[in-house]
Formats: C-alpha cells, sequence, structure tokens
C-alpha cells in the first residue's frame, strides 16, 4: 500500500520585505515577492525523509492561493514532492483561518491521503492553527508541533517540546502532523530536482470542484473582521551612547530612571 | 451580566500568570469566570486564585483524559461549558497548545477566532481585539462577526490586578469525544530558576557577539540580577550556545516584556519578529550601526564583555 503523505504549504510576503496591506486590509500579495514559507520547507521536509524510509510512498504538496502561489509548489517539488494540487479562485480571497481550514479540508478529501503534514505556523499570519482545524474539520487525531516525527506501521509518533514539557505522542494513521523549525534542516533543491520539478503534475481546482459556495470563503464569508490597521509609528529615536568605561553605570542609571531597578 | 468564559492554564499546581492577565481583562468585558482542567487535588487552590482574580464561577472538570490525550479534551470541556453557560466569550492563552484550543473551540460553536491579541477593549459589537503584526510594524484591530468570539492574548498583554468574587466553584461533568493523540510519556522541562521566557517581565538575550556557550555566563548573571528569563537570537541557537527553548525571533519564542534587553544582537527582521512589542529596549553592540540601535530607547556601544558585568555589579550594589 502506498503511503500518501499530503504536504500543505503557503505562499506568502517575503519577511525582509516591505510587508503590508491593501486597501480592503487584507495582506498586500503584489508590492511585496513572495515565496514558500520558510517554516513550511520544515514540513517539506519531514514528509521527503519519511517517504524515503518507507517502502512506497507519495508525497503531495497542497496550497490554496492566487497564481503566483504556484511558485511555493514549484520549490516543494523541486526539493523533491512527487506531485501538487493548487486550489485556486478569485473568491477565495480574503478568507479567514476558519474558512482557509474549509477548503484545505475539502481539497485533502478530494486528494486522498494517510498522513496530512503542515508547518508549525506560516510567517505572515503566524497563528499556527490550521493543522488543529484541519484535525477538528476531518475529525482526525492531531499530533502537532513535533519536533521529531517518524511513521512506524499504522502509527505516527512524534515529540512535542512545549512551554512546561516534553511530550511523547503517538496517534493512528491517518492523522493530522504539524512539525517546528527544529524538526531538521530543509534540504536546498538540486539542480536535477528543479529541472524534474518542471514536469511534475499540477493539479488546479476552483471552489467548484470542491464542492464549496463561494459565499461560505473570501472576505465575506469571514468570521472576523478587520476593523482598522495601522502602521506603528517609528520608535521615537532612543539615547545611544559609547562606552568609555563607564557604559554599564550608564546603563544602570537609565534602568533606575524608568524604575526597572 | 455577560460572561466570559477563561481558560485558567496552570502547571505544577499553580496558576500560571497569563491566565491572571486574562482575567483581568476579561473584567474589561463582562464578569468573568474561569474554567480549570485536569488539576486534580491542586483544583480548589486554583479556584482560589481566580476567585481572586475576579472570577464570579469557576468551572472544574478532571479526568485522566486531560493529561493522556493532546489537545481535543481541553476542547470537549469548554465547548461544552461555553455551550451550557451561553458565554459571550471564550478567552485562551496564546501558547501553541492555548491557540490550538480555541481555533478548534471556536470551529465547533460556528465563532470567529483571534489569535495573539495584545490588547482588548469591549466595543460596541462585542470585543475588539488588537493584534501586531509583520514583526510589530503594524496594529490590526479586529472584531469577531459571527458566534461567540473565541480570542487567545499573548502573555504579558496587561498586569494582573485582583479584584476578589465569589470565586464559586462549579464541578462539571465532560463528555469526552476522543479521537485525540494518545500522551505517551511527559517529562517536566528541568526548571532553571528562571522565569518563563514568554512571561518574564524582563527579558536579557544573547546573539551573535556573546561569540560562545560560555559566554552566555554574563548574559545569564545580568539576567539574574534582573529577575529576568534568558534568551537567545537564532544565531545564537544555531551556533549551539543555548538552547532553543530560549529562542526570540520569528522562528522562536514571541515575547513582549516590559524591558528586553539584547546584548551583541544586530537586530535583524527574524528577531524583531520576536521582541519588537517589548515595553522598553535596550541594546549593548559593538556595532554603531547595528539595526538593533533603531529600535532602542537606551543603547550602548560597546563590548557586552564589559558593559554587562558593569551593569550587573551596579544592579548588585544597589
Amino acid at each position: 500500500m502506498t503511503l500518501r503523505i499530503a504536504v500543505c504549504v503557503k505562499y506568502v510576503p517575503d519577511a525582509t520585505g516591505d510587508r503590508g496591506f491593501a486597501d480592503d486590509l487584507t495582506v498586500d500579495r503584489d508590492e511585496v515577492d513572495g515565496l514558500l514559507s520558510e517554516l513550511d520547507e520544515y514540513a517539506v521536509e519531514q514528509a521527503l525523509r519519511i517517504s524515503e524510509e518507507s517502502d512506497d510512498a507519495e508525497v503531495t504538496v497542497i496550497t490554496v492561493g492566487p497564481d503566483d502561489a504556484k511558485d511555493a509548489l514549484r520549490k516543494a517539488l523541486s526539493m523533491g514532492a512527487d506531485k501538487a494540487v493548487h486550489v485556486n479562485d478569485d473568491d477565495i480571497h480574503g478568507s479567514d483561518v476558519i474558512g482557509t481550514s474549509a477548503i484545505v479540508a475539502k481539497a485533502l478529501e478530494k486528494t486522498g491521503f494517510d498522513l496530512v503534514i503542515c508547518g508549525m505556523a506560516s510567517t505572515d499570519g503566524t497563528m499556527g492553527v490550521l493543522p488543529a482545524l484541519l484535525a477538528e474539520r476531518l475529525n482526525l487525531p492531531q499530533v502537532t508541533l513535533l519536533s521529531e516525527v517518524s511513521v512506524e506501521g499504522e502509527l505516527v509518533k512524534g515529540r512535542r517540546d512545549g512551554d512546561a514539557a516534553t511530550e511523547l505522542l503517538e496517534a493512528p494513521l491517518p492523522a493530522v502532523v504539524s512539525v517546528t523549525d527544529q524538526s531538521g534542516e530543509a534540504r536546498y533543491p538540486s539542480f536535477k530536482g528543479i529541472m524534474a520539478a518542471k514536469k511534475k503534475p499540477v493539479e488546479e481546482l476552483d471552489l467548484d470542484d470542491l464542492g464549496i459556495d463561494a459565499d461560505e470563503v473570501g472576505l465575506a464569508g469571514s468570521w472576523t473582521q478587520v476593523g482598522e490597521v495601522t502602521a506603528r509609528p517609528p520608535r521615537t529615536a532612543g539615547t545611544i551612547v559609547t562606552d568609555e568605561g563607564d557604559g554599564g553605570k550608564q546603563l544602570a542609571a537609565f534602568l533606575s530612571s524608568q524604575k526597572f531597578i | 451580566m455577560a460572561e466570559i468564559l477563561v481558560l485558567v492554564d496552570h502547571a505544577d499546581g499553580a496558576v500560571r500568570k497569563p491566565a491572571l492577565e486574562l482575567l483581568t481583562l476579561a473584567r474589561r468585558l463582562g464578569e468573568p469566570s474561569a474554567v480549570v482542567l485536569g488539576a486534580g487535588e491542586a483544583a480548589a487552590s486554583i479556584a482560589a486564585t481566580a476567585g481572586e482574580y475576579g472570577a464570579a464561577t469557576v468551572y472544574v472538570a478532571d479526568g485522566a483524559e486531560f493529561a493522556d490525550q493532546l489537545v481535543v479534551p481541553k476542547v470537549d470541556a469548554l465547548t461544552q461549558i461555553a455551550q451550557d453557560k451561553g458565554v459571550a466569550a471564550v478567552l485562551v492563552t496564546s501558547s501553541g497548545e492555548g491557540k490550538e484550543v480555541a481555533a478548534r473551540v471556536a470551529l465547533r460553536l460556528g465563532s470567529g477566532l483571534i489569535t495573539d491579541a495584545v490588547e482588548l477593549e469591549a466595543g460596541d459589537s462585542g470585543p475588539v481585539a488588537t493584534q501586531s503584526v509583520f514583526a510589530a510594524s503594524y496594529q490590526v484591530k479586529s472584531t469577531v462577526s459571527h458566534g461567540v468570539p473565541v480570542i487567545t492574548v499573548k502573555p504579558n498583554s496587561a498586569a494582573p490586578e485582583a479584584a476578589p468574587a465569589a470565586g464559586t466553584v462549579e464541578n462539571v461533568t465532560v463528555a469526552f469525544t476522543g479521537n485525540a493523540a494518545k500522551v505517551v510519556s511527559r517529562t517536566p522541562r528541568v526548571s532553571t530558576g528562571r522565569p518563563e521566557l514568554t512571561e518574564s517581565a524582563i527579558v536579557v538575550s544573547g546573539g551573535r557577539g556573546v561569540g560562545a556557550a560560555e559566554g552566555f555566563g554574563v548574559v545569564e548573571k545580568l539576567a539574574d540580577s534582573l529577575g529576568a528569563a534568558v534568551g537567545a537570537s537564532r544565531a545564537a541557537v544555531d551556533a549551539g550556545w543555548y538552547p532553543h527553548s530560549n529562542q526570540v525571533g520569528q522562528t522562536g519564542k514571541q515575547v513582549s516584556p516590559q524591558l528586553y534587553v539584547a546584548a551583541g544582537i544586530s537586530g535583524a527582521i527574524q528577531h524583531r519578529a520576536g521582541m519588537q512589542t517589548s515595553k522598553t529596549i535596550v541594546a549593548v553592540n559593538k556595532d554603531p550601526e547595528a539595526p538593533i540601535f533603531d529600535l532602542v530607547d537606551y543603547g550602548v556601544v560597546g563590548d557586552l564583555f564589559a558593559v554587562l558585568p558593569q551593569l550587573t555589579d551596579e544592579i548588585g550594589a544597589r
């Protein structure tokens, strides 16, 4: 039996660019170059490692996003994923995470999977809740925020390093996994990988294909509403001194004036 | 008065500070009630603390499920209580687990979800949450437009203030739904004796300029003199000088303390994303051109191995 691994990835504005908002208060995706969310590279990496450990596995990478989001799929394919699914529909624009999770869940069901792997969060929205929402919608166990993951027979196992404790987790397949940036360095695509990716299949789906009504998603179907976006005023210039032997004392005087000491 | 449900995070039988912040914020929105899950014999004392911070009612549920299964039992309990009591909002701490619990509760309630709020106010149509986004370069104010607002709030978003209320304990029997990952083992993190990074009022962080694992000694000494948590930049963590659990930044912890001290940290976007909402920022760096100096309230251009020990001595002498 082929182990079907589905990796959910997101195309995000480059964090080193000047990120901002469009007139409708959604994330501006035109002004800043996009790329595969760095935290999703770890998910692709773990999918490839599990696939390599398995006798027979297939890695499908799935994204929801506009035309340019294909770049994120190409990157994942060039790393070694086998095929891709791109859900693209103008009516998706402005969806909140509840709406996005509905679309991804339907795309996963249509594609078929034994294991879903996600990154720990996107680098733009940084919510980190999509994996939990997918588990809820698909009625599957969530095995999330893992710094180590493995598939052993019909079980997925992993280590979750939380604030207060480290937990060893396991669940039967199918399951939804998310991995952290501690799970293992993501590989760079090889030249051969980049060339091969151009020939790998990318399936295009829209909301009709997934049986989702346009008014369930997008800005209008969103259950949250952004009222106001303001650029943070630049911090007022602070005092900078050069240490000439009493820098620590000067810093102490400042901290004392601010009542920290 | 509108009932505001607060999930009380606890560890080692004690309420964690962010839960007290949530109870304080909840009072702006209505009458807080607390939910205490899987606390065993500590439930009574945790409930008493919740009462001191304004909880009129404390819903207590226990069972092995809370420890043995991941996330889902808490979702079952919180959803059940929110539905039975007809609450006006649900507040949860913005931790990794807290956000996962909140998300699934929101979906079950048919409610919109806002995560990582740093400020919460009562508005005409429900709570207004402020988020700090894109490495704190924008502030976003949002509301939930569908269902009972479910909002997660970052630690350090408010100063906990006591406001004694009844704290009447109501025991709840939860119908567990299952289909959760099994927790095979749980190893509590070994305490460093320092405050938890995301909860601490003061954080002292070291970066590339610290130069080596041993170099963190001066960072830790300063932290201890201030009663602070220790953080590290990604460069320092990737170099293996300090544990990843202490990483501050986009791919580590996001902190928002009253005071952030950056030592030998240049201030790349990756780091700024994790600390830019700190109230007061000071930095020590050899390079006068380091971008961190654009953020600081007070900066010292100099060698951290000279400045930090002198500062530590000054603090000790006061």
